[in-house]
């Protein structure tokens, strides 16, 4: 059973909405027509049916036997995430908002995007059900992720520079959010994680939740009864908190929240909002947050783009707090090594983000041992990283 | 009695439109804001809003954001905000307001800030991303120091909204103006002239508009259905441009005129 947050979007103290007055309004607007969507059976059946047919739904769930024989402890299954549409789980969330937009008569979508994965399933479903589509992207992002700044483009989108600040994601979402002020008539806002205002943390988790429900129906046909542990990559959270959906009722099956450690925690240069960070209010809600002593908010670091981000969904929060989920730290090098772990011995290229869920999943094995299986989330695939990985091999060749 | 009281009733009582000027604090460092918080007030400021540096200003347009980033690289915070108040108030019974972001006043514990704020001599604060909804707790300690806590009003707020808003609003309610940032405009929206009359029925409180006013002119346009024209922006690019004085004469002078 996942929670639901109270009316005003608070899961315990965190979460909420904390935006200015002039976007309350639509917040409540979106609030009230996702409730009544996902309420209703034609919404939903709508939904489901293009997953199948457009995303390629449902994703497998992969035994991986050589990663297991090469880590010589428990039975290592993965969540193929990277085989949707798109190439990761981004396209559950945009399909599942987009058309919430449409029915509620919005004609424009915007969106925020880090390593561009969210603005292209953005403008995929844009160009898919014929709307207008912005995606903000910090010029520092659009430098690092070329390739995805070109499939947005031909895709038919706009991808708007953003220029303040450090120029990453953290950036692009503060200026996603002056720029809908601006335009909220008729305009939808693709919030790409369960981050942000009410009601965002808790739709984006809805519509993700599909992993979940598929990982622990996939299981059981394949192996019988549930997994040891569940483990996913953690930025704003999307991917983990749509596997952990499935098995958060479940109490003895353990939910592992991947945070990106970056240089290390010791080097301040990481992403590790739950772990290192503290309670704050960043881009209108309240959970754990990278910041100084000053509540100035810090730069997060992650080779992976998709994490780097100095805040994270409120419900992770509270499952932290509570301890239902845990959450590990997995630095930059570690996430290199199960990059290239996975590629040798699986043939899979994983994106840097899951590279991070893949190296938890080595050290899970071992702590949990032969005769225990895990699920972790490959939440996408590795292709648009080529440039970064090669230049890191490059470097570390010299 | 709170000074946002008195002098909304003292202009009120001579017939004036007030003005609210907004600076930045620590922009481009605390010495020279500090020289034209003084210099503003000098000028005819009647109501003082001071914006407290934040790193990730979400409601701002550039100008402020621009500003708020000067601040911070001159290492200015929340204390030195504090205290410059402090210093201010030595000299000036102008009431003062603080605008910032909720995670500043969160990290600093709202009920501390609230007593120290009113120490200084802070009269009000304005919470940008804290909603109705989300400042409960906030007000319960701003209340207990004789803190207004300053509601806004935006053109999409619907009507039963508002009504909401304004039944726990103090001081005065600031109206904005535009579905936008903070930042020039060309000209005032040219409906406000309803929205404020819906407002003035539905409140006694004295409404300040702001968002957009950089002219004497627009101010004077602004002001004819409000109390006060808020002009923020506009002073700070004038500050920056050595004509802070000037354009703080132009704008007072355009609100008396008959």
């Amino acid at each position: 059973m996942s929670q639901q947050p109270d009316t005003k979007g608070h899961f315990g103290v965190f979460g909420g909405r904390y935006v200015a007055e002039t976007l309350m309004p639509v917040l409540q607007e979106v609030d009230a027509a996702y409730r009544e969507a996902a309420a209703d059976a034609a919404f939903m059946g709508e939904f489901h049916a293009m997953l199948k047919t457009y995303v390629g739904r449902p994703s497998p769930l992969y035994f991986a036997r050589r990663l297991t024989e090469a880590w010589g402890g428990a039975d290592v299954y993965l969540k193929r995430e990277d085989l949707n549409h798109t190439g990761a789980h981004k396209i559950n969330n945009t399909l599942g908002q987009a058309l919430l937009a449409k029915r509620m008569g919005k004609t424009k979508l915007m969106a925020e995007t880090g390593a561009g994965q969210h603005g292209v399933a953005t403008a995929t479903v844009a160009a898919l059900l014929g709307m207008s589509c912005k995606v903000y992207m910090g010029e520092e992002d659009i430098v690092r992720q070329a390739p995805n700044v070109k499939r947005m483009e031909l895709l038919g989108a706009e991808v708007v520079p953003v220029t303040s600040g450090t120029r990453t994601l953290k950036d692009a979402m503060s200026e996603a959010l002056r720029a809908w002020v601006a335009e909220v008539e008729d305009t939808f806002y693709v919030i790409g994680s369960v981050a942000g205002p009410h009601p965002y943390p808790m739709m984006v988790r809805d519509f993700q939740r599909i992993i979940g429900d598929e990982a622990r129906l996939q299981f059981d046909a394949a192996v019988g009864g549930k997994p040891d542990a569940v483990v996913a990559c953690v930025g704003g959270g999307s991917n983990a908190a749509g596997i952990f959906c499935g098995f958060v009722g479940d109490a003895n099956v353990r939910l592992i929240g991947v945070e990106a450690g970056g240089y290390g925690l010791d080097s301040g240069k990481h992403a590790a909002s739950i772990i290192a960070g503290q309670l704050g209010i960043l881009h209108g809600s309240k959970s754990y947050v990278l910041q100084d002593e000053n509540g100035q908010i810090q730069n997060a670091h992650s080779v992976s783009a998709g994490l780097d981000y100095p805040g994270v969904g409120p419900e992770h929060a509270l499952w932290a707090d509570e301890g239902r989920a845990e959450y590990h730290a997995i630095t930059d090098d570690e996430a290199l090594d199960a990059f290239h772990e996975l590629t040798r011995l699986e043939g899979i290229l994983p994106a840097l983000e899951s590279a991070h869920a893949i190296a938890e999943g080595k050290k899970m094995a071992a702590e949990l041992g032969a005769g225990k299986s895990i699920i972790v989330n490959l939440s996408g695939r590795g292709d648009k990283d080529l440039d970064s990985v090669l230049k890191i091999m490059g470097k570390s060749d010299e | 009695m709170n000074r946002i009281d008195t002098t909304f009733a003292k202009l009120k009582s001579e017939g004036r439109k007030g003005l609210v000027g907004f600076l930045t604090v620590g922009d481009p460092s605390l010495e020279q804001s500090e020289r034209d918080i003084r210099t503003a007030l000098d000028a005819g400021v009647d109501v003082l809003e001071l914006g407290v540096p934040f790193s990730d200003p979400t409601a701002d347009g550039p100008t402020i954001q621009a500003a708020s980033f000067r601040a911070l690289q001159a290492g200015v915070t929340l204390n030195d905000v504090l205290a410059l108040v402090g210093r201010i108030r030595a000299d000036y019974e102008t009431p003062i307001v603080l605008f910032g972001y909720a995670n500043l006043l969160f990290r600093y514990g709202y009920e501390l800030l609230c007593a120290d704020a009113a120490a200084v001599g802070v009269d009000g604060l304005l919470v940008v991303d804290l909603p109705f909804e989300e400042a409960g707790e906030i007000r319960q300690h701003m209340d207990g120091a004789g803190l207004h806590f300053i509601s806004l009003v935006a053109p999409t707020t619907p009507p039963a909204r508002q009504k909401l808003i304004l039944s726990d609003a103090k001081g005065f309610v600031y109206y904005i103006m535009v579905t936008g940032v903070t930042g020039a405009r060309a000209a005032v929206a040219s409906d406000i002239g309803d929205h404020l009359t819906e407002l003035r029925e539905a409140t006694d409180l004295p409404i300040a508009v702001g968002f957009g006013v950089s002219s004497g002119v627009q101010a004077k346009a602004a002001a004819e259905h409000a109390d006060a024209v808020v002009v923020g922006s506009a002073l700070i690019s004038a500050a920056r441009d050595g004509r802070l004085e000037s354009l703080v004469c132009e704008i007072r002078a355009a609100l008396d005129k008959e």
